[in-house]
């Protein structure tokens, strides 16, 4: 299969269309330029019903990233999921909200789970049929770190999704491998004189999975819907692994408020924290510039679980070095680079 | 035909006959050259339309078994000790959602202290995994398990772990007569599963399940073990049809009709055990061996039916369980509830120690005698252990016993800091 | 499903059976909000209604959006202070957007495409008198005549047409767009008597009228005591600006005064009149004022052309008198109430003629003695319904208490034809609610793209003095359609799926036609549809 290039729709001034790319439809919009999302006819890969908290992002992405799966491969798609929140608010006995073919069997196996399957298929002659294995970010960066290595190495046809909500959510709000420094979480608490997640830990795992040399590493968020089904699709249209890593904001562990969780994913790329960027055959090939710089401040208002950075006295000290953190991330990405995509 | 061949080939070449569609592979001995026999019919092309992957981990090794069987093709992986206990959350992940995976284990006892042979404490802590186990005596019985496996195990759609007794079995040149593709096509039929994850016919497979349910789906597995009873001897019959040897089935009783006295064992060991039980019957002695095959689902009847004129037995173990002794037993015990009869559990073959017929013998002797404990340990050296007990009682720190034991037997020359 | 394994396997979306929006304390509901440019359009227009036909390329859509309530686009294209633009919310993240450019572009391609606008009320029989042709009056026939009414409109012009005949120069409202505009009223069946001042407002209600609607205008120049030589040249601008529209209807000499021509005042007439002077053959035109440029009532845009054109302005300046071809000025300065006040400082300002621009008074002799009807400070009094205290006679324009501006007469003409309409049905008007505000604070302005307003190209500043051609040109069609899509359809849905998409329950169902609806069965009242509505037409209210 070729490797097609994202079909976002190209930068045109002749043809403009109000609200551009940005928001999720947009009626002006040649159809074949629309999102997956916008179709009245979606697949909804993740119905109505599921019991995921309000706002969850989590549950935004994976309907985001899976629907545009669905429409890429044609329906011919199958999806192993990693236990965490996604799988438990999915399907608990005896409800299902998946409309696609759907495995959960562990935490720490998804990955190879994918790579049984993608074996598995083609030892049945069913290449065409995909595999998307999908985890959180305990369930990808930590506890099932070596088979989604393992899974790179052998460069594997699958296309692993990470949500991304920093945190064991799951399980009450945990610190794992994703957890930003100066979180508060239940076990980096927002005590003691260097309150929340220690300073120079956690995984950057798009830059590992880069290190693997596998054909695609792309970063995305719920903020940025043609972005993501653009990703979704050019991975799709590529065999071997690859690795999307969607940033999923969390109400319920971040302290954000629900209706704020685009929001919050938003800031998160406009600050530079999170850098959303593309990479092939391990080598950066676009980022998607900041459009509205802002501060790191203005990201971490939003959530409580940055909150004693600011009260009872402003920790300039901590936010410098967050600040400092996502100048390294517009350098290294360029994301303040015109035309960086 | 007979082919003199390493037990581990044999049964490289009975899986491969089985055409399994994916297998997974992780180095561990003893099991290492099944799956590198298996390596090299794939990449030769002797068993095509294979995956084989080279995985990075057995739970890696199961997980990918997991989605190779998810989605409809047939998986096989095979491991031995460390291995099956670092898939073990796999392990029971598979039998849980009913996938009918097949897997050689290589049984090696598990450390610390390490130790690369033989026993059965691996598969032993596995026996509650909710997977079928059937424990091989011979090479061909190996090899012919392999091929029984996929039968039932796709037939009650659960895994199936077929247990071999690491370098006596994987390891020794036997004759062996190696099931051919062809034979395998006429008894094994194509794999359909019982559910599958196919875009053409969407479920969720793996739903969490409550306290509204679970117990009645581990009730279900319970009950799907218990009808494989029914299963295995049939499956045992029509590989007799097929290939004309008697392999498989449940227990395998050895002159046990008139025995006073009959001695239960898995695996190899029963090879020589029914050479002692030889040499005493010749001597007069009402004696027997009950060989069982199908440890899990156990079959409590055919046990008991087999025990019901004995008047004592004797489990001769590969393992045992920690703080109270005899796992075999204990469920022959179980199966012979109401019905008195006097039992010792003899634990043997620890780390590979040779279970030999001198050995037998004179624990069998000391049966005769009556003076059997209810829980012995063959060759034990007592001096050994007791001057290690005492040690311990001497000092807090009184440092690794293993080492310190070897040091006591010479083989170690270091003294202690 | 009986033959898959028990409670471990599912069957797909079967989780429909749980309805979550029993979580939910507050729910999303769609709302219509008021755009702040509906809000500021004194003729009642539906801006955002109409740029919304425009977008789609609808552009008869939209325009027939703008006929609802005002009959001369093209007209308003050219030369309304569009307030709307300077409240339009857009204006905070780049520029306002260019409506009345879009307005012009859809009110010229009517006149080019004749798209006419047909009577299908049913024949009311009742009778309307219009007093006066110009925007109010105009506005006001067309709204009644689409009523189903019968209406004739009496002038003591020889053009209809008012003010924005005998007062806008043609560079800024070319006659031909005029003419078009107010015969596709006419051809609705409106009945025009030119020449035909009325004097007498008795007599004309005796004519057998059931209601009558005054729009005369104000269009006697006020003029200021400036001490003045015989020989002194000083006229005042809106009979500048009426003569020189009389000697183009007659062919005639327009009238000539001299190479360097004064105007006093600082409102838009005057700027009129400097600039028409200047085309009239005038070397120098020069404005004074006695405030700063800050307080000219004149709008911007016509002081920054009359700029580009040549023309000077004098600040804080009086004009003591006038002889001999000399205006002595006085200079003012503002006291902190921003009243100017005499310094005694003078200086003197050659000139040859003096246009005094100091603002326009009605002339209400034909209400005179008429019982019921008010006059107060030179104005007309009306009621909210435009009526004055003579039952059936109202009015409106600039003969009544407002701006004097077209836009404010054409929206005079229209809320007194509502309420004539309701006086000859004897029911009250009642005038639909007002929606809420969309403010900017209602709006998600990412969603957005960046767009910089199109820019409408002018003629070269130097070429247009010498002619009465118009001075500013409109947008072509895709100019005009990129502004269009410039409106951020505020407090409106324009159907940008991002309700439907946002929502982590799948709870928005997707009608079609741009249309949506909760399915509150799943809603989980996270909020994140009105968080992520760029426009702010959804709202989050308590659940009962």
């Amino acid at each position: 299969m070729a490797d097609e290039q994202t079909t976002l729709p190209p930068d045109d001034p002749v043809r403009f269309y109000q609200v551009g790319s940005f928001a999720v439809g947009n009626r002006l919009q040649p159809l074949d330029l629309r999102t997956v999302q916008a179709a009245q006819d979606r697949p909804n890969a993740l119905t109505c019903g599921h019991r995921a908290c309000q706002g969850c992002g989590e549950a935004l992405g994976a309907r985001y990233a899976l629907d545009a799966a669905v429409r890429a491969t044609d329906g011919r798609l199958v999806s192993v999921n990693a236990t965490g929140c996604l799988e438990v608010f999915s399907t608990p006995f005896p409800e299902t909200s998946w409309r696609i073919a759907w495995l959960h069997s562990l935490f720490g196996n998804a990955p190879a789970v994918a790579t049984g399957m993608a074996a598995g298929l083609r030892a049945l002659g069913k290449s065409d049929v995909r595999v998307v294995a999908q985890g959180g970010d305990g369930g990808t960066v930590d506890i099932g770190f070596g088979c989604l290595s393992g899974m790179f190495e052998r460069n594997d046809d699958v296309l692993y999704i990470c949500y991304d909500n920093e945190a064991y959510m799951n399980t009450g709000v945990q610190r794992s491998g994703a957890t930003p420094p100066a979180a508060r979480t239940q076990t980096t608490q927002a005590v003691g004189p260097e309150p929340g997640n220690v300073f120079g830990q956690g995984k950057d795992v798009p830059r590992i999975a880069m290190a693997h040399e596998i054909p695609y590493v792309a970063t995305a968020t719920v903020a940025d819907l043609h972005d993501l089904e653009g990703k979704v699709n050019t991975a799709m249209g590529i065999r071997g692994a690859r690795y999307l890593h969607i940033l999923v904001p969390c109400p319920l562990g971040w302290g954000s408020a629900s209706k704020d969780t685009i929001a919050v994913a938003r800031a998160a790329t406009q600050c530079g924290l999170f850098p959303v960027f593309e990479a092939r055959d391990g080598e950066v090939v676009a980022s998607t510039p900041i459009r509205r710089l802002t501060p790191v401040d203005d990201y971490l208002r939003m959530q409580k679980r940055f909150a004693h950075l600011f009260a009872p006295a402003r920790r300039d000290d901590v936010i410098d070095r967050l600040q400092a953190m996502a100048d390294r991330n517009i350098r290294r990405y360029g994301l303040l680079e015109e035309a960086a995509r | 035909m007979p082919v003199q061949i390493e037990g581990s080939q044999a049964v490289a070449r009975a899986v491969a006959a089985c055409r399994p569609g994916v297998i997974c592979a992780y180095p561990i001995s003893p099991q290492t050259h099944i799956v590198e026999g298996l390596s090299a019919l794939v990449k030769s092309g002797e068993l095509p339309g294979c995956e084989f992957v080279n995985v990075e981990s057995e739970f890696a090794a199961m997980s990918t078994a997991i989605g190779a069987s998810a989605v409809g093709a047939r998986a096989y992986t095979a491991t031995a000790s460390q291995g099956l206990l670092f898939m073990v959350e796999a392990v029971y992940n598979a039998s849980g959602l009913g996938l009918p995976i097949v897997m050689t284990v290589a049984n090696r006892a598990i450390g610390a202290p390490i130790n690369i042979w033989n026993d059965h404490s691996d598969t032993m802590s596995q026996r509650d995994s909710g997977w079928l186990q059937l424990y091989a005596e011979t090479n061909q019985e190996a090899a012919d398990l392999h091929v029984q496996a996929f039968r039932i195990a796709e037939q009650i759609s659960l895994p199936v772990m077929v247990c071999m007794d690491g370098f006596i079995l994987t390891h020794a040149m036997e004759v062996v007569e190696v099931p051919t593709p062809e034979q395998v096509a006429r008894f094994l039929p194509p794999f359909h599963p019982r559910q599958v994850v196919d875009p053409d016919d969407p479920v969720s497979i793996g739903a969490m399940v409550g306290p509204e349910a679970f117990t009645e789906v581990r009730y279900l597995a319970h009950h799907r073990q218990m009808e494989a009873l029914e299963v295995i001897p049939r499956v045992a019959d029509e590989f007799r049809e097929v290939f004309g040897r008697d392999s498989g089935g449940l227990v395998r009783p050895y002159r046990c009709d008139d025995a006073e006295t009959v001695v239960i064992a898995l695996g190899s060991v029963l090879g020589t055990l029914k050479d002692v039980v030889d040499e005493r019957r010749a001597r007069g002695e009402r004696i027997g061996v009950l060989g069982i095959t199908s440890f899990r689902p156990f079959p409590r009847d055919q046990v008991r039916d087999v025990l019901w004129n004995a008047s004592r037995f004797i489990s001769l173990e590969k393992a045992f369980s920690v703080g109270i002794g005899g796992i075999v037993s204990s469920q022959v015990r179980a199966s012979l509830i109401g019905h008195p009869i006097t039992n010792s559990t003899v634990v043997a073959g620890l780390g590979g120690r040779p279970i030999t017929k001198a050995s037998l013998h004179a624990m069998l002797d000391r049966s005769a005698r009556d003076e059997l404990e209810y829980l012995e340990f063959l060759d034990l050296d007592r001096a050994l252990v007791q001057r290690e007990i005492a040690r311990t009682r001497v000092g807090t720190r009184s440092g690794p016993a293993a080492e310190n034991m070897l040091r006591d037997l010479g083989a170690v020359r270091s003294t202690p800091h | 499903m009986n033959e898959k394994p028990f409670a471990i396997t599912l069957n797909v979306g079967s989780s429909l059976a749980n309805h979550t929006g029993s979580w939910r304390t507050e729910r999303p509901l769609y709302v219509d909000r008021l755009p702040p440019c509906n809000r500021a359009c004194p003729a009642g227009e539906n801006i955002q209604g109409w740029l919304y036909k425009a977008e789609e390329g609808d552009y008869e859509g939209a325009w027939r959006v703008i006929m609802a309530d005002n009959p001369l686009p093209a007209i308003m294209g050219r030369v309304c202070y569009h307030p709307c633009q300077t409240d339009c919310n857009r204006a905070q993240i780049d520029e306002a957007v260019g409506i009345n450019a879009v307005e012009r572009f859809l009110g010229d391609l009517a006149i080019r495409e004749g798209w006419r606008v047909t009577v299908d009320a049913e024949p009311t029989g009742r009778r309307v008198l219009i007093v006066g042709a110009g925007p109010s009056g105009l506005a006001a026939a067309y709204h009644l005549r689409v009523l189903g009414h019968e209406v004739t409109v009496r002038d003591a012009e020889p053009m209809p047409g008012g003010m924005m005949r005998y007062g806008i120069p043609a560079y800024r409202l070319p006659r031909d767009i005029m003419d078009a505009e107010i015969a596709r009223i006419a051809d609705m069946g409106v009945r025009f008597e030119q020449n035909a001042r009325v004097e007498d407002l008795e007599a004309a209600l005796a004519d057998g009228f059931d209601a009558v609607f005054l729009a005369v205008g104000a269009h006697v120049g006020r003029r200021a005591y400036v001490p003045a030589g015989e020989a002194a040249r000083i006229v005042d601008a809106v009979g500048l600006l009426h003569d020189v529209e009389m000697a183009g209807e007659t062919h005639g000499e327009p009238p000539r005064l001299g190479r360097r021509v004064v105007v006093y005042g600082g409102g838009n007439t005057a700027l009129d009149a400097a600039r028409t002077v200047k085309r009239l053959g005038a070397d120098e035109a020069i404005i004074v004022y006695r405030r700063t440029r800050d307080r000219m009532p004149a709008h911007d845009s016509e002081v920054r052309e009359a700029e580009e054109e040549g023309i000077r302005l004098r600040w804080l300046s009086t004009i003591a008198n006038f002889d001999d071809g000399v205006m002595r000025i006085e200079r003012m300065e503002l006291d902190e109430t921003g009243f100017p006040q005499p310094t005694g400082e003078f200086e003197d300002l050659e000139g040859d003629a003096l246009v005094l621009a100091l603002g326009q008074d009605a002339d209400l002799r034909l209400v005179e003695g008429v019982a019921g009807i008010a006059v107060e400070k030179g104005v007309v009094q009306v009621d909210d319904g435009m009526m004055t205290g003579r039952a059936g006679v109202f009015a409106g324009g600039d003969m009544v208490p407002a701006d004097r501006t077209v836009t404010v007469a054409i929206g005079h003409g229209k809320r007194a034809a509502r309420h004539i309409d309701a006086y000859l049905r004897a029911t009250p008007y009642v005038e639909p609610p007002k929606h809420e505000l969309a403010g900017f604070d209602k709006l998600n302005t990412w969603y957005y793209a960046d767009a910089p307003h199109q820019v409408r190209e002018t003629i070269e500043a130097a070429r247009r003095t010498e002619t009465f051609d118009e001075v500013v040109h409109g947008l072509d069609e895709e100019s005009a359609q990129f502004e269009a899509r410039r409106c951020m359809s505020c407090g409106n849905c324009f159907g940008c799926d991002n309700c439907f998409g946002v929502c982590p329950d799948n709870a928005v169902i997707k009608l079609g036609g741009g249309k949506y609806e909760f399915n509150y069965d799943f809603c989980k009242g996270c909020g994140m549809c009105v968080e992520e509505c760029p426009c702010g037409s959804i709202k989050m209210v308590p659940e009962e």
